[in-house]
């Protein structure tokens, strides 16, 4: 039975997203149990006002956040897709972008601000440091990208990203958000991962 | 050009040696660098003189590998408080005297000195500790007794019962990941403790690896909004060792794009405060003007952040076609553009107000401080190394060095918008003179510097940006230092902050203007 | 003019004819309080995405415009998204206080909220010293944002609550003598009274000097009270992260939020009540025929524009000015404004003695 819905943004059209194999298996699994209707309208409902409604974490630690500014100044406006509002508390915000080099030191900081967020909330890794070290991996105070302490869901490659592609991720994130179940099904249900356990 | 010829000091005359020299009128330290010789550690210090422009290079060392210690001169320089305080981070050298012995940009309880030659980086020695970092009331000092025996002291920075808040690493006012701890007596600051590192990505270890065409790639990363100073700077200390000239037209393309650069950073700048001020609209003004250089940039260099344009003996591509009419269209454009910034934000009366008479500081504070740049010429310290120091083009145009005497925010903050249509000035005076000629000098495949060592400085957006090179004669350096321009802005903050309020201290970090991963290097 | 009492009386007496009166009367309570919160939600809405709008054209940008045409469903997706956030408890705070707080601020936005005459017959809480009820109740706001402050346990929220009480009591001052000023021209403290008496003449024209001085020194206040720009010190992005807020996540954030935008939305209307004739249409004395044609205007049409009127010169004002420190914020209050506020109502006095107005 086919039940599984694409998902869609506006302006842009589902073939010319990458990566749409992840999500689409992402989405059978979540679906693997089936929904009632009701249930799963009122899911898509919420996750469309999830999506459209990622308000990031004013964050950042160097080059990168210049161009996540940018994104947000006047001629890339990341308002019109509805991550409008930049919170600087962590606790009101839903994304945080991390977007720079995460070094020893900052690697804790970084965590608890995680911690520190409320759920839901989603990572993405900006440019070649976060996502990998990029650089500066060679170096003795650089954490080899942040999936070594955070969950990531979307990375953005780039050094640093240019706007646009910034703007590609954060959809793709938005897409992410969709095919998630607030109610029906399970919910981002993976193993924990050793960084998350309790020490 | 800075004489490269090193006068060695030993340890024993080191303090009285310095005192003397400042006594002589060696008021400006400009860098003092930690050194791993193999065999010695020391330092080596570059001291100017503000009033007759002579420079002079010491160092000193001490055989001690084990507890190695120096006499400080934070007493005589203030510059010298965070640089020592580097070097205890990166080498292990104690400075007797020193009031605050705490390491700068690392973890306390990290292993090993890093830019020690036999620092072992593996990772098992040093993995990534998730724990939260001790965040320490008291630092050690070291005072030598009546006897010559050294003797630790505690020194309290925050008593006990003091209203300790947090500002940063995580704020949005600290323009990255920079923290201050700061005590306050209701909305007045008392005292205020900065603590560096979050974005201290060892550059400087990592270029003693690589080649030195290599090292180019890092240099564009410390201050992004200065990345063509910071690469123009590198290019031209290793053309001058290796002896490597370049053309006159590179000279050009190379003056006009610091000077794009600039204005591109200036109007950062201006956005920037503008938003920690909270005026937003005018935060968006200035991003949307700043993205037509960026445009400009992206033409030419492919890159609208990091830029890699400058190579050794030349530049990365020949300036696009159209470069010529775009700048000349942009100049046309941002003129009448910097008056709606003086109606919206300058001659705002509340924008007055924040900025006027707070945060002042003193020409003598600056120098000290070394406190280049913007900062210093607010306070009227004539610092510009396009003055001083003329490197590219800058002697054959005509531009005038905004000096203000205030050396408030609101001075600082008129420097650079005067600075802009200097810019312009000189980018108008260049432009359409662009001589015919290579872009790109031949070099050697593998370039290698005689051994010495060398240093140049440039004026980048927020100072003097200077580049210490030593070599052994190999492909890389032996070692490599960045003079940040951020450091004695960001060590001079607490001496200006004092007795301001919290909405002071955003105001003054953003006209000191410093960008994080500068200072942390 | 359409008299909206005439639909409240007709719903009564068809309550009446199959129900007691006592029922009656606590089943008119209900859907009046059903129909003032959704009011005041949509309200909250349409000025949240009206704020968005404002802003992007002063800073060039488009603002939101993928969700729904013209971006219309953003504040929609936007409170979906904040009913479904998960709501932190945090350790070492003050849990009953720290919870209580939101609630004590939207509480009080709402009571001041059901003060404003939004049509004639049309008031849902009228009575005679109905000035002195909104100026109380809009002033228990205060008392949530320092409690936030205080029961979050968080250095940031407290400095932010702290500046918030000392800027929202200071204002208060300045409303009052502003508000009072008008009182003296209309002898009246009664809300229903106070827009009949502008039937001829609103008092802005009415009492010309003295009512305009008023006016001016009611919006500079009013923002300070709701804490917008550039009176925002007590959230103070740049230098408090979020001010008294700082640990709240959720809706309990997003009642903060709300009560924010609502509570401007009030400054406006009482505005528009005091000073611009409320829901009572342009009318010049004399043209008879010009008034009738403004009558044809219904009066809620009329009290919207004004109160939205007022609410865009506030934003104009947000997205113009930069922030304010704490010493010159009241250095402003009670230098300027308290003084320059007591001798215009001893103006206006005189005004008023002299039979000087309008």
């Amino acid at each position: 039975m086919e039940m599984m819905k694409k998902p869609q943004i506006k302006s842009m059209k589902y073939e010319d997203f990458k990566d749409n194999e992840t999500l689409e298996k992402m989405a059978a699994e979540l679906r693997a149990g089936g929904t009632n209707v009701v249930v799963g309208c009122l899911d898509e409902m919420i996750e469309w006002g999830r999506s459209n409604s990622l308000w990031p974490l004013t964050f950042a630690t160097s080059c990168c956040g210049i161009e996540f500014m940018a994104v947000g100044a006047a001629r890339y406006d990341f308002a019109r897709f509805g991550f409008e509002v930049t919170r600087a508390s962590p606790r009101q915000a839903d994304i945080i972008m991390v977007a720079g080099t995460i070094t020893h030191k900052m690697a804790p900081v970084l965590r608890r601000l995680y911690d520190q967020m409320a759920d839901p909330k989603y990572v993405v890794a900006v440019g070649g440091c976060a996502v990998s070290g990029g650089p500066f991996r060679k170096s003795y105070h650089v954490v080899q990208g942040v999936d070594t302490i955070l969950p990531v869901d979307v990375y953005i490659p780039g050094c640093p990203p240019r706007p646009e592609a910034l703007l590609y991720g954060m959809m793709q994130l938005q897409r992410k958000v969709k095919v998630e179940r607030f109610l029906g099904g399970v919910n981002r249900k993976e193993p924990k991962p050793d960084y998350l356990k309790e020490k | 050009m800075i004489s490269n010829e090193i006068i060695a000091i030993p340890v024993a005359e080191y303090h009285d040696r310095m005192q003397q020299l400042r006594n002589e009128g060696y008021d400006f330290l400009e860098s003092l660098t930690g050194m791993d010789w193999g065999d010695s550690l020391g330092v080596v210090c570059h001291l100017e003189s503000t009033t007759t422009g002579a420079h002079i290079v010491v160092k000193t060392a001490t055989e001690d590998r084990e507890h190695p210690e120096l006499p400080t001169v934070s007493d005589i320089w203030k510059a010298a408080e965070l640089n020592e305080r580097e070097v205890y981070g990166f080498f292990g050298v104690r400075f007797v005297g020193h009031p605050d012995m705490r390491r700068l940009f690392l973890r306390e309880d990290w292993v090993g000195y890093p830019l020690r030659k036999d620092y072992d980086a593996s990772p098992e020695v040093n993995p990534v500790r998730m724990t939260n970092e001790e965040t320490l009331d008291s630092t050690p000092t070291y005072q030598l007794n009546a006897d010559g025996k050294l003797e630790e002291k505690v020194n309290v920075i925050f008593e006990d019962g003091e209203y300790v808040i947090n500002i940063g690493p995580q704020h949005p006012a600290t323009h990255g990941v920079l923290r201050f701890r700061v005590s306050l007596e209701g909305e007045i600051i008392k005292k205020l403790d900065v603590n560096c590192g979050y974005i201290h990505r060892g550059i400087e270890k990592m270029c003693e690896s690589l080649t030195y065409p290599q090292t180019l790639a890092l240099t564009d990363r410390l201050d992004y909004l200065a990345a063509m100073h910071n690469r123009h700077a590198l290019c031209m200390c290793i053309e001058q060792a290796a002896g490597i000239e370049v053309s006159d037209r590179v000279q050009y393309i190379r003056t006009i794009m610091d000077e794009l650069q600039r204005i591109d950073s200036h109007l950062l700048f201006f956005s920037c405060l503008c938003m920690d001020l909270g005026a937003l609209t005018a935060f968006f003004y200035g991003f949307r003007d700043r993205e037509k250089i960026l445009d400009i940039f992206e033409g030419t260099c492919g890159g609208r952040l990091i830029l890699n344009y400058n190579t050794i003996g030349g530049v990365q591509a020949d300036i696009a076609p159209d470069f010529v009419r775009k700048v000349k269209e942009f100049i046309a454009y941002l003129r009448p553009q910097l008056k709606e910034y003086h109606d919206v934000f300058t001659n705002n009366v509340i924008a007055r107000q924040r900025l006027t008479g707070v945060g002042v500081l003193s020409r003598e504070d600056a120098i000290s401080f070394g406190a280049t740049g913007a900062t210093g010429r607010a306070a009227g310290w004539a610092c510009d190394v396009r003055k001083r120091m003329p490197y590219g083009v800058y002697d054959r145009v005509d531009f005038r060095e905004v000096l203000f005497t205030e050396g408030d925010c609101f001075a600082r903050y008129m420097v650079r918008m005067e600075e802009i249509e200097e810019s312009m000035r000189i980018i108008e005076q260049l432009i359409d003179n662009i001589p015919e000629g290579p872009y790109q000098t031949k070099t050697k495949p593998v370039i290698r510097i005689p051994e010495g060592s060398y240093y140049a400085a440039v004026e980048a957006s927020r100072g003097e940006f200077g580049v210490f090179i030593e070599s052994r004669g190999d492909k890389s350096p032996y070692r490599m230092k960045f003079r940040s321009t951020g450091l004695p802005l960001v060590s001079a903050i607490g001496t200006i902050a004092r007795g301001a309020k919290i909405a002071d201290l955003i105001a003054i970090g953003g006209t000191l203007d410093y960008v994080v991963p500068d200072i942390d290097r | 003019m359409f008299d909206f009492s005439i639909v409240t009386q007709w719903f009564h007496a068809l309550l009446l004819s199959f129900l007691p009166e006592g029922v009656a009367v606590f089943l008119e309570c209900v859907i009046i309080g059903l129909f003032l919160l959704l009011l005041y939600a949509l309200l909250a809405c349409a000025l949240i995405f009206m704020e968005r709008k404002v802003c992007a054209a002063y800073q060039c940008r488009l603002g939101p415009n993928r969700v729904g045409p013209w971006g219309i469903f953003q504040v929609f997706a936007d409170v979906l998204k904040m009913l479904t956030k998960e709501i932190i408890e945090i350790r070492h705070a003050d849990r009953l206080l720290y919870n209580l707080a939101p609630y004590i601020v939207v509480v009080a936005s709402v009571l001041a909220f059901s003060c404003l005459p939004i049509n004639k017959g049309m008031e849902i809480l009228d009575f005679h010293v109905g000035v002195f009820f909104m100026m109380a109740a809009s002033s228990i706001g205060v008392v949530g944002i320092l409690l936030a402050g205080w029961s979050s346990n968080n250095k940031y929220s407290l400095i932010g609550a702290m500046r918030s009480g000392a800027q929202m009591i200071s204002y208060e001052l300045s409303i009052g003598l502003s508000i009072m000023t008008v009182v003296m021209l209309t002898d009246t403290m009664q809300f229903s009274q106070i827009v009949e008496r502008q039937a001829d003449c609103w008092f802005i024209f009415k009492g010309h000097i003295p009512a305009l001085i008023a006016f001016v020194i009611y919006l500079i206040a009013g923002n300070a009270e709701t804490n917008r720009g550039p009176f925002d010190l007590p959230e103070a992005e740049s230098e408090l992260t979020a001010g008294y807020h700082t640990e709240y996540s959720g809706m309990h954030f997003g009642l903060f939020y709300v009560a924010e935008f609502v509570n401007m939305f009030i400054v406006a209307g009482m505005a528009a009540t005091i000073f611009l004739g409320g829901w009572m249409p342009f009318h010049i004395p004399g043209l008879d025929g010009f008034n009738a044609v403004m009558d044809y205007i219904p009066g809620f049409v009329w009290f919207f524009a004004k109160a939205f009127f007022v609410v865009f010169l506030l934003m104009w004002i947000k997205w113009t000015f930069p922030r304010l420190r704490v010493d010159q914020i009241l250095h402003l209050e009670w230098k300027y404004l308290v003084p320059i506020g007591l001798v215009n109502m001893l103006l206006m006095a005189v005004i008023v003695v002299f039979n000087w107005h309008f």
